[in-house]
């Protein structure tokens, strides 16, 4: 999983690319929380356009992080969720918590 | 019912397999002609399943996993994931939503993700023997679908 992070404006945003199931989980969760440790942003948002795949290790990380950010205080979103994640996310009630952005196409 | 063809798959308990065997899985079931959203759902339940096994089943050793397919006439898909790990003390427990036994690792969602994906989850397990879980899908292919329309 390749992440790209982008801070503006207290708003981080984590570019995320490749697919997120148990393998690179807690890599990419240990690399978030550093972010969201350095940067302490109001808003973080996970942009999933190019999350090809996502299970519910997926699940963990997102939860994770809403904690993570809940604690310090702000908020998290998911953004451009494509048509698999999304059935995941729906699947495990996720939608009900967390602001959940689909992608257009 | 008579199966039309099948598949045997044996992998080490890696997690970079994990990628591999819901990889594999999908190839297998493409020869009916699936949509790219029910190719979706079952990657999702086999990734599932292989990853109990990666977790769960062998949880400090690196054991064997037993993966195979099988096709029926009707387009039925059956996948079995199976494991000679710790085994499942109380099989209904597990399956019930948010149970885990994995900590904030995990979200205890694999089995209900599993059961909402595919038409029927049936699971086996002895303590201390391992655990087997079937994942079947009937897969309406898209020819049939198209001639619906
Ligand atoms: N192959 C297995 N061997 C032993 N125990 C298992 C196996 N599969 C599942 N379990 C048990 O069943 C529980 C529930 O499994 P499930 O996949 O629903 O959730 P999880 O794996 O704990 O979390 P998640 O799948 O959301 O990461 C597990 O926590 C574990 O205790
Ligand atoms: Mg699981």
């Amino acid at each position: 999983m390749e992440l790209y992070f982008v801070f503006k404006e207290w708003r981080l945003t984590v570019y995320m690319d490749g697919e997120l199931d148990h393998h690179t989980a807690s890599q990419t969760m240990r690399k978030i929380s550093e972010k969201i440790d350095i940067y302490l942003p109001r808003d973080c948002v996970l942009d999933f356009e190019r999350v090809r795949f996502m299970d519910s290790s997926g699940i963990a990380v997102i939860i994770k992080a809403y904690h993570k950010m809940r604690q310090a205080g702000g908020r998290l979103w998911v953004d451009n969720v494509g048509k698999q994640p999304l059935k995941v996310i729906d699947a495990a009630g996720l939608d009900r918590i967390i602001n959940i952005g689909e992608n257009a196409q | 019912m008579k199966a039309v063809n099948y598949m045997k798959l044996e992998i080490p308990s890696r997690s970079a397999n994990e990628a591999f065997a819901r990889g594999a899985a999908a190839c297998f079931v493409s020869q009916l002609d699936p949509t790219i959203d029910e190719l979706g759902d079952i990657k999702t339940a086999v990734s599932e399943a292989v990853t109990n096994c990666i977790v769960h089943a062998y949880p400090d050793a690196i054991g064997k996993i037993y993966i195979s397919g099988k096709i029926f006439e009707d387009g039925t898909v059956e996948i079995s994931v199976r494991d000679k790990g710790c085994g499942i003390e109380d099989i209904h427990k597990a399956m019930e939503p948010l149970y885990t036994s994995g900590g904030e690792e995990r979200a205890g969602m694999g089995f209900t993700i599993m059961e909402s994906f595919m038409d029927k989850v049936k699971v086996r397990s002895a303590l201390g023997r391992g655990t087997t879980v079937v994942l079947r899908r009937k897969i309406v292919s898209r020819n049939i679908q198209n001639e619906r329309l």
